[in-house]
């Protein structure tokens, strides 16, 4: 019986791909599918496409496989990235150039359409709205300060891509779960109508899609128990033609597969689990059987699809003003007490100095940074010590500035025993996200894959 | 009997964001467990516990397949994360926030209960 092996790549930018060195070395997988982008990543690449056209891909995708590909290609292993980010074509241009510099061949794919850009302006022009999908604002409210605006694209191009025989598939912004959907509608020919068959590849494409996390990474439950977590294991998935899947790790890697560690990792970022929308398929997790069959291996079947929505959701992503911060120690005794003092001193100079900040946010590092009002207060007394961090929302860049200089005389001139005095960032930008929805013949017949060989 | 101890004591939890919602998963280690946080832990007494947090409904979703609570919070993450200027402007928190919840617990259910079950249901 036929089966697709698929590992596990990065679960977001910034992650390692150590663990995906030893997938391709002991993991017999055929594919490689790595989730780079979240909501707040396309803020950042944002940032970075401001600074320079050619950049806004991740910066991740040319390092990781210069590493991987000299393991992968004489393996047969293929790779589905979304590391494009906001420009794929620059991303495969980019890893173009590196490859022939080493002088390596492969079919390198690149996926466009899901940016709106310049369309955007012509299509609210024509009267189609982009409602903020929670609130239903308008977006007239944000519309000159709107920086991007992508569509999430579904399974079809990626399928496209490897029809054409692509080795690496770069794409933008695809719904992260379809970056695994794809190889498997490529290697079985599943049929777009077989919602149950899509579903089940979702759910896999869901559970590998956040790397570690779902073989013991951010374990909730007894966290201590996990082996070996400094050489954690991504998961890796094998498919049966029905749908079926074992999902496992690498032999001889740490961290744990289980019943547990899986249905964490099922319901995360899910929102409606019995109604879980995605491009391609709309997914009822309530029908999921997680089989555990021990030894890091658990067989998830059952899941059922209906027809995908009519629309494919957008995240629009506009300027919000900037953030700066600012951190500082204090010591024992009274730690708390004298981050609090501190904090009012820095709040009535903020006033005088009339420092615009339109929102101030006053946290005690080691006492409620995390869980704010939620924190339990029988713990403020004795602390050891308390770092205190401020940070404000300001439209003016210069502001921020103004503000960080307020921390430094504190050092002399404020509560006693400071220490830890190295937390003043620069101020950034902050970017508020718009999610929304559209048509999808407004995005569908813009789509399209562009395939080039590389050869030294 | 009952004893009032937090929800740590009988779950496990993760959470993460989607725009301005924090997402969070409550994990039960046994059916008679996931039967009574089912009864117990409704949307209402989750929206109470988080109400200094947040400034949206809280909905509720029964996976009893998993034996597990789903819980989203509506104006969670002051706009979403990206513009955020919280610590954990993620949300990634919340899921342990939700597990200082007392309650009320029956004492059989506390009795053997291990939060961590390796096998399905």
């Amino acid at each position: 019986m036929k089966t697709v092996r698929i590992g596990s790549g990065l679960g977001f930018y910034g992650d390692t791909w150590k663990p995906v060195r030893v997938t391709l070395e002991r993991g017999e997988v055929q594919y490689i599918a790595s989730d780079h982008l979240s909501e707040l990543t396309l803020a950042i690449l944002q940032k970075d496409r401001q600074k320079d056209p050619s950049a806004g891909f991740t910066k991740d995708l040319v390092p990781m496989l210069r590493e991987l590909w000299p393991l992968a290609q004489p393996r047969g292993v293929r790779f589905i990235l979304n590391a494009g980010g906001l420009n794929p074509l620059g991303a495969q241009q980019a890893l173009a150039t590196a490859f022939k510099a080493t002088g390596w061949s492969a079919r390198i794919a690149a996926v466009t359409g899901d940016a709106l850009g310049d369309r955007l302006e012509s299509l609210m022009a024509q009267g189609i709205p982009f409602d903020h999908m929670d609130t239903g604002a308008s977006i007239e409210t944000v519309r000159d300060r709107l920086v991007f605006a992508n569509a999430y694209l579904g399974a079809s191009p990626i399928v496209d891509a490897l029809g054409q025989g692509a080795d690496i598939v770069i794409t933008g912004r695809v719904a992260d779960a379809a970056l695994f959907l794809a190889p498997l509608i490529h290697e079985f020919g599943w049929s777009w109508q077989d919602h149950d068959r899509l579903a089940q590849g979702i759910v896999v494409g869901h559970l590998l899609e956040c790397s570690g996390q779902a073989s013991g990474g951010n374990f909730g439950g007894d966290w201590r128990s996990i082996p070996d977590m400094a050489h954690l294991g991504f998961p890796l998935a094998e498919v049966s033609e029905d749908g079926t899947a074992v999902i496992t790790k690498a032999p001889g890697t740490g961290g744990r597969v289980s019943f547990d560690t899986l249905r964490e990792q099922l319901l995360y970022e899910v929102h409606n689990p019995h109604r879980y929308l995605t491009p391609d398929v709309t997914v009822d997790l309530g029908t999921v059987s997680l089989e555990d069959r021990g030894n890091d291996r658990v067989i998830v079947s059952g899941a059922t699809g209906t027809a995908p929505p009519e629309t494919l959701k957008v995240v629009g992503g506009y300027s919000d003003g900037h953030m700066a911060q600012a951190i500082l120690g204090y010591a024992w005794p009274d730690a708390l007490e004298k981050a609090r003092a501190a904090a009012d001193i820095i709040k009535v100079q903020l006033a005088e100095a009339k420092i615009r900040a339109d929102e101030i946010v006053t946290e005690f590092i080691g006492y409620d940074s995390l869980h704010g009002p939620l924190s339990d207060p029988r713990h403020a007394a004795e602390l050891n010590e308390v770092y205190l961090r401020m940070a404000i929302r300001t439209p003016e860049l210069s502001h921020g500035d103004r503000f960080n200089r307020l921390f430094p005389p504190l050092a002399l001139s404020g509560p006693p025993f400071i220490g830890g005095y190295g937390g003043i960032t620069p101020p950034r930008e902050l970017l508020g996200i718009w999610p929304t929805t559209i048509r999808r013949d407004l995005v569908e017949p813009f789509v399209s894959v562009h395939v080039e060989e590389v050869t030294p | 009997m009952t004893t009032r101890v937090p929800l740590a004591r009988l779950a496990h939890a993760r959470s993460g964001d989607k725009g301005d919602r924090a997402d969070l998963g409550l994990f039960a280690p046994t059916r008679a467990v996931y039967d009574w946080l089912a009864e117990t832990v409704t949307a209402d007494r989750v929206a109470a516990h988080f109400a200094p947090l947040i400034t949206g409904p809280v909905e509720r979703y029964e996976l009893p397949n998993l034996l597990a609570l789903k819980f989203v919070l509506n104006g969670a993450l002051q706009g979403g994360a990206a513009r955020s200027i919280r610590s954990d402007n993620l949300g990634k928190t919340l899921g342990s926030a939700l597990l200082r919840l007392e309650l009320d617990v029956p004492d059989d259910l506390l009795t053997g209960a291990h939060p961590w079950p390796t096998t399905s249901p």
